[in-house]
């Protein structure tokens, strides 16, 4: 998978495998089809996904992401963020 | 207004009922059996019976109502125990019995 | 009745007695987690806070890897989670929460508060961050801007908060005593005097 630079624009995959089985899932429902920042690369982790049902997990890419705060949420203080660690199988290119 | 997505129950971020709720900041001691639940999940960890993913999952898959009304350690307990007979590492049978001698 | 809506108390007396007949975890292992556990405490966080205050390499150290600043004052931090700190400035404040589970900077903040793993900070940290730390009494002066930090992976966080003024020439010491676990996780910020 492509490494993301810092300040790279990106988009959450609007996707919910929660409709397709049991999951573990480690990105929030208000961030999915959002588009954002990254931050920068946090380093790489074994999938959580995976782990959580004791398979084997593959090292994932784990990037730092900010959002603009109002645009999630359609209210709130402009200049507010949220910063939120998503990994690079959740992101694509906006 | 709640985004209109088939979100799991404990993905709580922006969940409109509980954003009037007020939070309660004082301090409240962690009894003997927080304590307890707590070690005995990172001495599992530890000896990688089981990993804190699988300890979330555990929790993840308490039915909604439940999830809520169960303190935070009783969900743990809950998983932790769930996930030793989802591993076989205990049956239910040898878990039956032991909960008659409790 | 499935046998996990067995009473909490129950299913731990029962699970400890299995695991310690199959030889898996013993009383004293459990003990012995309970005591360490017991040893993390904010006091931990504030001693990181108060150096990186009046050491500015020390403070570049903190938030380039909070792990090795950590252990840099002898807290342990071996199998525990990456340790990131955020910091405070007169333009940004940092708001730390989990709103999937609770995960916290346990290993130099100790248990997580009531709080942070209540039902209501999980859902408002996102979404209602100024309301959230005004239970708290915070209010931030006019211009900054919060950031909030949802711990949805690998990584625990905590936040540096800014040095108050009228506290030049302090010790260590008297700095670390005014850093409270609350200004580490953003939920208040020290009080100077």
């Amino acid at each position: 998978m492509a490494d993301y630079a810092a300040g790279t624009r990106v988009r959450v995959k609007n996707d919910w495998p929660e409709t397709r089985g049991k999951v573990h899932i480690r990105t929030p429902h208000y961030l999915r089809g959002m588009q954002g920042a990254v931050v920068r690369k946090l380093g790489a982790y074994p999938n959580p996904e995976d782990l959580a049902f004791a398979r084997p997990a593959a090292q994932r890419a784990l990037y730092h992401v900010a959002f603009a705060q109002p645009a999630v949420w359609q209210e709130g203080k402009a200049g507010d963020e949220l910063l939120v660690e998503i990994y690079e199988h959740w992101l694509e290119p906006a | 207004m709640d985004k209109d997505v088939p979100r799991a129950h404990h993905d709580m971020g922006g969940v409109s009922k509980f954003l009037c709720e007020p939070v309660d900041v004082e301090p409240h001691a962690l009894t003997d059996f927080d304590k307890e639940v707590d070690a005995l999940s990172r001495v599992l960890g530890a000896k990688r019976v089981m990993t804190v993913d699988e300890l979330r999952r555990g929790i993840e898959a308490i039915p909604e109502a439940q999830y809520h009304r169960l303190t935070y350690y009783r969900r743990w307990i809950r998983s932790i125990t769930d996930n030793l007979l989802v591993k076989g590492v205990i049956t239910e049978a040898e878990l039956r019995a032991a909960l008659d001698r409790v | 009745m499935n046998i996990l809506e067995t009473d909490g108390e129950k299913l731990l007396a029962a699970v400890r007695d299995l695991l310690a007949a199959k030889g898996m975890v013993s009383s004293a292992e459990i003990s012995e987690r309970i005591a360490i556990t017991d040893a993390a405490n904010p006091g931990q966080g504030a001693r990181m806070v108060a150096k990186a205050w009046t050491d500015p390499a020390y403070r570049a150290l903190m938030l380039e890897d909070g792990t090795k600043a950590a252990e840099e004052l002898g807290i342990p931090m071996r199998g525990a989670p990456p340790l990131g700190v955020l910091e405070n400035t007169d333009e940004v404040h940092n708001l730390v929460v989990c709103t999937l589970c609770s995960c916290y900077p346990r290993a130099v903040l100790g248990y997580p508060p009531f709080w942070f793993k209540s039902a209501a900070y999980r859902a408002r940290g996102v979404r209602d961050p100024r309301g959230l730390i005004a239970e708290w009494g915070t209010v931030l002066p006019e211009g900054v801007k919060i950031r909030v930090v949802d711990s949805t992976a690998d990584y625990r966080w905590m936040v540096l908060p800014r040095r108050p003024a009228g506290t030049e020439g302090w010790s260590m010491d008297q700095l670390a005593a005014i850093v409270r676990e609350g200004d580490m996780i953003g939920v208040t910020v020290p009080l100077g005097t």
